[in-house]
């Protein structure tokens, strides 16, 4: 308990499919590939969903860039978010699909388009109260 | 497995009870639903209670206040199929042949709340920070799905509203009873795009329940006794993107398959159906999902008029529906749906909804569903989905 009050705050993902590099340029997006079904998992897996293989699995670095599959805008919110703001889930060039916000454009239907070009980049979004950061990936009209 | 009935249902207003307990409510229509069979509490030899929120004991404390006569308690969390799940396990504890006579119960206190899924840690959460992952999300997404494939337009989901705020009039156990045209449903305050206020279901508390035995012992109690035709139950197989955005259609149209084989009857059949209008935009997926018409079709199925009461749309909304109606289009199935008016105004405690849905059905089999009545009923289909992800299909007949 002593070593843990000793700890200095850390910068961590959010989310575990999240790779956190030395700066924010550096960050990625990880999936996982099964080896025998060769499905592609955004994040760690320790089993297959699809195929029950108890791995092994191969950890791939995702594509930084996608495309919009779908979107909503978000009016009513959680109390600590800013509404409104664009979900959307976008499928990256290369296989994999993620569940993220777009933001570098104003929240309005007449702004987004299904299949529109998008582009990941990573933010400090939260501290904890310990003083730990944490670090989310959004997307950008590429 | 022999054949399994349905002799006795009731369930309460839905609305919000704040000086009740979760117990009380589900007593209540479990009292309400042996009244409705002629049963008493001794006839009942099993208990099956859903409930979301107090899974622990939950049956045991409907019956501390209904019944305590120590029968066996099953208690059942399956998101918002919960209620049907435990009106499945009654039916297969008929079936099977354990039991000639148990008691399905579903219940839910859920207050103001607010919105399903909103909750978290700030420092931690996810919702707005890495997309967003409360219901109206999940359902506003879903609903693009479908326009970025068929060019459905927001009108379109608009008017499954219109419809069930309409049908609501005539169902006094609705939560709201409230008409809304298309302007109003279109200009209220937008939740997720593209469903505002008035396209998305409330929170609320409310119980139903159901008196399911044996056809051989429902003859004792009743000449009228309504036959569970199918009782199916689907998990989400597995899909590209379905861990990203939660499929909700593949395993209803899977559950939808095994149903229709179950009971030999088809989409064409039915008279009406209660599908899980949670959001507007998931009552058109459901019509293609369950086969009432073909994929792409949901539109004009709403506009064409055959899911409104008496299979067409009422002179008031006539204006409402045209620009969005083609004069060709010939419906597959004629199946009223959500005469209850849906989960959209009749409110969805989401343990209770399971059941009520299969009570809204009996009703009408029955010919006991007052001014909502869907003319000479023979055959009815009651729909539920939970994320992430189960799906239930009960077909009831004659």
């Amino acid at each position: 308990m002593a070593e843990k009050a000793a700890t200095a705050p850390e910068t961590r993902p959010l989310v575990p499919h999240l790779t956190l590099g030395e700066t924010r340029e550096q960050d990625y997006l990880n999936g996982s590939r099964c080896k025998n079904c060769n499905t592609l998992y955004v994040g760690p897996r320790l089993f297959c969903g699809k195929c029950s293989a108890q791995g092994p699995f191969e950890s791939v670095r995702l594509a930084s860039e996608g495309e919009v599959h779908v979107w909503t805008i978000i009016h009513q919110a959680t109390p600590y978010v800013q509404a409104p703001y664009i979900a959307a889930i976008i499928d990256l060039k290369g296989g994999g699909s993620v569940n993220t916000n777009i933001v570098g454009i104003d929240p309005l239907p007449e702004n987004l388009k299904f299949g529109m070009k998008v582009k990941m980049f990573t933010e400090k979004v939260s501290e904890d109260r310990e003083g730990n950061s944490y670090v989310a990936y959004r997307f950008k009209p590429a | 497995m022999r054949e399994v009935a349905i002799v006795g249902v009731s369930m309460i207003k839905f609305g919000r009870y704040p000086d009740r307990d979760f117990s009380q409510l589900a007593a209540q229509a479990g009292l309400d639903a042996l009244k409705d069979a002629g049963a008493q509490m001794k006839d009942i030899q099993a208990l099956y209670s859903g409930n979301l929120y107090a899974t622990s004991g939950s049956g045991q404390r409907v019956l501390q206040q209904m019944g305590q006569t120590g029968i066996p308690v099953v208690n059942v969390a399956n998101a918002c199929a919960t209620g049907s799940t435990a009106l499945r396990e009654a039916f297969f504890a008929v079936a099977s042949g354990a039991y000639d006579m148990v008691m399905a119960v579903g219940s839910e206190q859920m207050g103001k709340q607010g919105l399903l899924g909103s909750r978290g840690d700030p420092a931690t959460s996810l919702e707005g920070r890495v997309g967003s992952y409360m219901m109206p999300a999940v359902f506003g997404m879903a609903g693009m799905e479908h326009a970025r494939e068929y060019g459905t337009q927001t009108e379109h989901f608009a008017l499954a509203s219109v419809k069930n705020h309409w049908h609501s009039t005539m169902n006094p156990l609705a939560q709201y009873q409230k008409e809304s045209p298309l302007d109003e449903v279109m200009n209220a305050r937008m939740i997720a795009y593209p469903n505002t206020l008035l396209m998305c279901c409330p929170t609320g508390d409310g119980a139903a329940a159901a008196v399911v035995c044996s056809m051989e012992k429902a003859r004792q109690f009743t000449t009228q006794p309504i036959k569970i035709a199918a009782s199916v139950l689907t998990s989400d197989p597995f899909v590209d993107r379905g861990l990203t955005l939660p499929d909700i259609n593949t395993l209803t149209r899977n559950a939808a398959k095994i149903a229709y084989e179950q009971s030999g009857i088809g989409p064409e059949d039915l008279s009406q159906v209660e599908l899980h209008d949670c959001f507007a935009t998931a009552e058109l997926l459901h019509y293609e999902n369950l086969g009432l018409c073909g994929d792409g079709e949901a539109g004009k199925h709403v506009a064409s008029g055959a899911p409104w009461i008496g299979n067409k749309v009422p002179a008031k909304y006539q204006e409402d529906v045209e620009p969005f109606a083609d004069k060709t289009y010939k419906p597959k199935s004629k199946a009223v749906v959500n005469a209850s008016g849906g989960l959209l105004s009749k409110g969805h405690p989401l343990g209770a909804t399971g059941v009520a849905n299969v009570a809204e059905i009996v009703w009408h089999l029955r010919g006991q569903a007052g001014d909502r009545q869907v003319e000479n009923s023979k055959a009815g289909l009651a729909h539920v989905i939970g994320l992430c992800s189960a799906c239930t299909i009960h077909i009831l007949t004659k």
